[in-house]
């Protein structure tokens, strides 16, 4: 806790209320570059809420997110161009366009052609265009989806649909790329896929903040993790720190009761 | 035999005039509808440059290019002043805006000197031709298309599918939002004023909310997957009641039933082809 300014990302006491219920509450923590962080905690813990609060998409109570040293603020789209990017938990893809289309719509914030550029085909339109096509379609490789980048991204499944919310989530150059649940609905193969192509951003050097309920999954990628429930900050650690943490146990082993009692099987 | 024929002529260059013209108030509602907004203000826009367009010509007989030029502009500066606190908001609340402004732009006109008032204004003097209407169409045309295939375009479809996702990709929605209605109001202004030099008389009643109902119900019977849907409704809607004659005094409630069917049954109109968003 001693060097701050080593942080790409630092969450100063967010809070947020929905009515009688404080969603997040009072939540602080920070984000190394470089890294890969995980938020965690039981289902309605407040991290999707955490993720809507940081990227603007609803505004806090109170507290503030800072990304490089720049406070966020302003709508979503203004967050995008200050380098902040992110999927949804529940994927949000533009279905009807092409899958490479996807990726290009993910570049808004880096293509700057005007109109007049645009209606006359001249000026920085077909550099800019030509490049923003050959980059798609690297990020397709990478992701694995050369092969469907024609395709209507609608029609591809679900497991190729969260790899392409990541592709077009990492075509706007972002410096934190915040991802919800990227593993949900996927089988084993797809996770273990997965966790290799999130190594592989990691690896170019992109900063990960990570939602997942799969604990495997999330020990296995992070190299810290914070632990929400009800809202609140409960630990903050190295993946082995916060499983042994008793707070941590309680929480998911609560949750898991809670669960059984209501589908009457425990 | 030669009034016959003269009268044959007539109608059916009135027939003509009015494919191109409502082939441009198509495109003018494409404009709202693809970026995920519901304009019904086109009439009203139309009106105003129809109006602004008549008056410059009769008062102060400026020059067809100079009225055209106008008749674009005054729409805009409206769209920019109902627009900008609107497109705030959500959905409904802009589409509430251009009826009110739709009801107003008809209150002035019945009832100001200015606009002649119930009896409108007459003796404009034809100046439109065949060859501007359909050049001026064809021009937009072209223009939607290099829209279509830019970043211009592939944010415009993410709007309309994903206004959450549009945002978190960087897209500046109010400035396209606003973009949009102005272009719309723009085409919307072009059209009324073409129409008001190529028919001689303009009435306030022409530019009410059925007018709005028409414009709309091009666009959703054609589909906006590609600008060419709704001119393609725009041309069916408009020769239909030309076919069938008993269709004409029920224009509006065909209108009102097609809008039904159209969001009810084809979602995506009779031309369903999506046009694409690579340049
Ligand atoms: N817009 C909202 N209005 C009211 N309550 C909300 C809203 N969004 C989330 N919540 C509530 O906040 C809590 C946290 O939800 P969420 O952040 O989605 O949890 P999770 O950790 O599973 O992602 C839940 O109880 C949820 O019902
Ligand atoms: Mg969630």
């Amino acid at each position: 806790m001693t060097s701050m300014s080593n942080n790409l990302l630092k969450i100063e006491d967010l809070t947020v209320r929905f009515h009688g219920l404080v969603a997040v509450d009072h939540v602080s923590f920070q984000v190394e570059p470089g890294t890969v962080h995980g938020l965690i905690g039981p289902n309605g813990a407040g991290k999707t809420t955490c993720f809507n609060l940081i990227s603007g998409l609803i505004p806090p109570t109170s507290g503030r997110a800072i990304l490089a040293g720049a406070p966020l603020v302003g709508p979503s789209w203004k967050r995008t161009r200050a380098g902040l990017s992110r999927t949804f938990q529940n994927i949000r893809m533009f279905q009807e366009m092409t899958v490479r289309e996807n990726v290009m719509t993910g570049m808004q914030a880096r293509l700057h052609a005007s109109v007049p550029e645009i209606l006359s085909r001249l000026g920085r339109f077909r550099k800019e265009e030509t490049a923003a096509k050959v980059r798609a379609d690297e990020l397709l490789e990478f992701v694995g989806l050369a092969a469907s980048a024609d395709r209507r991204a609608g029609d591809l499944s679900y497991g190729d649909q969260r790899r392409l919310e990541i592709a077009r989530a990492v075509a706007s150059g972002p410096k934190l790329l915040m991802l919800d649940e990227p593993a949900a609905g996927m089988n084993p193969t797809e996770t273990r896929e997965l966790v290799e192509l999130l190594l592989r951003l990691k690896q170019d050097g992109l900063t990960l903040l990570l939602v997942e309920h799969d604990m495997h999954f999330v020990m296995s990628l992070c190299d810290r993790i914070t632990v929400l429930n009800f809202g609140r900050k409960i630990a903050e650690g190295t993946p082995r720190e916060v499983r042994e943490n008793p707070d941590v146990i309680e929480a998911y082993l609560g949750a898991k009761v809670a669960e059984r009692l209501k589908g009457g099987t425990a | 035999m030669t009034t016959f024929l003269d009268n044959f002529f007539f109608s059916y260059q009135t027939l003509i005039f009015a494919l191109g013209i409502n082939g441009l108030l198509a495109l003018s509602m494409y404009t709202v509808l693809a970026v995920g907004q519901l304009s019904l203000g086109q009439a009203a826009f139309m009106g105003i440059g129809a109006y602004v367009s008549a008056l410059l010509t009769l008062h102060l007989d400026w020059p067809f290019a100079a009225v055209l030029l106008a008749a674009m502009i005054v729409p805009a500066l409206f769209a920019l002043l109902i627009g900008g606190p609107t497109l705030k908001l959500t959905g409904v609340y802009l589409a509430l805006a251009t009826i009110a402004l739709g009801e107003i732009i008809r209150i002035f006109c019945n009832t100001s000197d200015l606009t002649g008032g119930a009896l409108g204004l007459s003796g404009i003097p034809n100046k439109t031709t065949f060859t501007l209407i359909f050049g001026l169409l064809a021009l937009a045309l072209v223009n939607f298309v290099l829209i279509a295939r830019s970043r211009v375009g592939r944010a415009m479809e993410a709007m309309r599918e994903d206004e959450v996702a549009a945002g978190v990709m960087g897209i500046n929605l109010p400035a396209m939002k606003l973009g949009a209605l102005v272009v719309s109001a723009m085409l919307a202004g072009l059209a009324g004023a073409l129409n008001a030099h190529a028919n001689s008389f303009i009435g306030p009643n022409d530019y009410g909310f059925d007018q709005a109902v028409t414009i709309l119900s091009f666009a959703l019977l054609g589909g906006i997957g590609s600008p060419f849907g709704p001119v393609l409704g725009a041309v069916i809607l408009t020769l239909l009641p030309e076919l069938l004659t008993a269709l004409h005094d029920f224009k509006l409630v065909v209108n009102g039933f097609i809008i039904v069917v159209a969001v009810l049954y084809m979602p995506r109109g009779l031309l369903s082809w999506r046009i694409g968003r690579v340049g």
